[in-house]
């Protein structure tokens, strides 16, 4: 059984995210960049499906040199192979421009299953995994959080989180499946496996070598195009609620929710 | 020339959910400025009759897909419809809300379309008649504004509960449409083989007008019963941080924050939570914060609109026996 792990490199949530001078984009010096906190369990649930069924892990990523660190991770969890498409041309791409990239790639690749973190944690778009899904022609099931493939290796079944419960998916092999956290415990890279890593095929592509056109990805292709990044409102800090024990606390608490917000 | 509001309602157990009724009452405001029609769109099976609270709350018109196929949600069956509707129509913008279900549905109705789609936006407004979207990025760190560029529809989800309701009126009338569509049943490939209800009922965290929130401070599992006592007597749903999920004290479902789900609330109350970025980044659209920690130093007071320096496990229980005398 072979799968194919779409990755992306995103700062790590504990990064403060402050706006460049250009007003519509971030800064990203001294950030910690690191693999999209969603894919490691794409990666984890890859190489547990492997475990079971053999085949090949194959991860793919678009973006800036930076990324093979993110692969190589990957790599030293256990996954076969990387492909990186670093070109410039790809910078600015919104969510359909990253996917038509990534189909580029996955097409000519014998996949059973492609598995995405839900969503990036830099963007929050969330559309990858469904516009790679719709231009390769296969099924989605997105946000699952357990994933039993058939002993044969012809269906699965999914479990996807939705508002107050979970709905039982089936669908046939190929198929595309965005991972949620709840899915597994992602391992830690062995100190054998990160030597390992550094042995294993990373492949390093261009636009041209997949045979796209530069003005249907990047900037000049993307659908959404970002026109200013504000911070957000400021909270200012309200007031401390006094009182000399945790009842009078609590009362003094209370009757501010009542009578001033209004909230009880 | 694309015209007209799409809105794409959303069931649950049958009913139209609010986020529905939010969309419609957005989707009006924009159209009022547009001059333009506002339509919904009604995807199940026997369910013209929920057609007529639409448009109390705006839409001019209701476009009905009734099909036995269509009585749950599937991806592919939705999309095939919805596809085929837009193409005929030419809508200029469709909304839809960022609930799981229009997340799932935006992304590949989109790509199908080939057109932009903003995800989870918090503020609609028009320029020289194109829409403008504000959406949070990195959990609401920051936001973006984004414009769409050769998108006809121009697709966006809108985050639940930040869009004002309208309020009902019961003289609108609407106009109900028969949707014309064919469905191909070998191009439904997924399949809802058994849907699992979670217990109690309660609203889901992104629904949810209470939050009551626990996090490190809590020590323990056995300790939310506390903030389950509260939670309670005021509606609320139970939400929990990073730490206290990764602990294994609570599931993952209930984690607010970065890594979590993002949530509006009219109040939140952080119970033991310290105020990590990745969390205060899930709940700081909140309308009201109140914060109950132990040390006066945590961050979580500079965000809280009521603060209580004291330790929980006495102001939580006090604070529930406090409210019960009040309502």
């Amino acid at each position: 059984m072979n799968i194919v792990v779409c990755l992306k490199q995103v700062p790590d949530t504990e990064t403060q995210i402050r706006i460049a001078p250009d007003g519509k984009s971030i800064v990203t010096d001294n950030i910690k960049w690191v693999m999209n906190p969603y894919d490691e369990y794409a990666v984890e649930e890859a190489l547990r499906l492997k475990e079971k069924f053999g085949g090949e892990v194959t991860i793919i990523a678009v973006g800036p040199k930076r990324v093979t660190e993110s692969i190589r991770t990957a790599l030293a969890m256990g996954a076969d192979r990387g492909i990186l498409v670093d070109d410039p041309s790809v910078a600015g791409s919104d969510s359909l421009g990253t996917a038509r990239v990534l189909e580029a790639v996955i097409k000519d690749l014998d996949y059973d299953i492609i598995l995405c973190g839900k969503q990036g944690v830099d963007d929050d778009y969330g559309l990858v995994g469904s516009g790679l899904a719709e231009l390769l022609g296969i099924p989605q099931i997105s946000v699952v959080i357990k994933i039993e493939v058939s002993e044969d290796g012809s269906t699965v079944k999914a479990h996807r989180e939705v508002e107050g419960g979970t709905l039982v998916i089936e669908a046939p092999l190929p198929v595309l499946m965005t991972t949620q956290k709840g899915l597994n415990e992602p391992r830690y890279a062995s100190l054998p496996g990160i030597m390992n890593a550094k042995k294993k095929p990373l492949d390093m592509k261009t636009i041209a070598d997949l045979g796209l056109d530069a003005s249907e990805v990047g900037e000049s292709g993307a659908k959404i195009k970002i026109m200013q990044i504000t911070p957000p409102e400021e909270r200012k800090a309200g007031k401390i609620v006094e009182g000399e024990t945790p009842q009078e606390k609590a009362a003094n608490l209370a009757r501010s929710l009542h009578e001033e917000a209004k909230l009880i | 020339m694309a015209q007209g509001i799409w809105i794409v309602t959303e069931r649950r157990e049958g009913e139209l959910r609010k986020i529905s009724f939010e969309l419609v009452s957005e989707g009006r405001r924009l159209a009022d400025k547009m001059g333009q029609s506002v339509t919904a769109i009604l995807l199940g099976s026997h369910i013209k009759q929920k057609a007529g609270m639409l448009g109390k709350y705006g839409a001019d018109k209701v476009i009905v897909a009734d099909d036995d196929r269509l009585a749950t949600y599937t991806t592919d069956a939705y999309v095939s419809v919805i596809a085929q509707l837009a193409q005929a129509s030419e809508p200029a913008i469709i909304l839809l809300g960022a609930s799981v279900q229009g997340k799932d549905l935006s992304g590949r109705l989109a790509a199908r379309l080939g057109v932009g789609m903003a995800q989870d936006c918090v503020a609609f407004s028009l320029e020289n008649g194109n829409l403008v979207a504000k959406r949070p990025i990195c959990a609401g760190k920051a936001y973006a504004t984004v414009t769409f560029q050769d998108s006809s529809p121009q697709i966006a989800t809108a985050r639940p509960n930040v869009f004002a309701l309208n309020d009902p009126d019961d003289s609108r009338e609407i106009d109900l449409i028969d949707a014309d569509f064919s469905l191909d049943d070998s191009q439904v490939k997924t399949k809802v083989i058994e849907s699992i209800q979670e217990a109690g009922g309660k609203a889901d965290l992104t629904e949810a007008e209470t939050i009551v929130s626990g996090g490190r401070g809590m020590k323990g599992p056995e300790n939310y019963k506390i903030l389950e006592e509260l939670a309670d007597l005021m509606g609320a749903t139970v939400g929990a941080s990073r730490s206290a999920v990764d602990a294994g004290w609570r599931p993952h479902s209930d984690q607010v924050g970065q890594t979590g789900k993002v949530v509006s609330p009219n109040l939140y109350i952080a119970c033991g939570i310290s105020g990590a970025i990745q969390h205060l980044a899930g709940m700081r659209t909140s309308k009201y914060i109140v914060a109950i920690n132990k040390d006066p130093d945590a961050p979580i007071f500079q965000k809280a609109d009521y603060g209580v320096v004291g330790d929980l496990f006495d102001i939580v229980p006090a604070l529930t026996e406090e409210i019960k005398k009040i309502i």
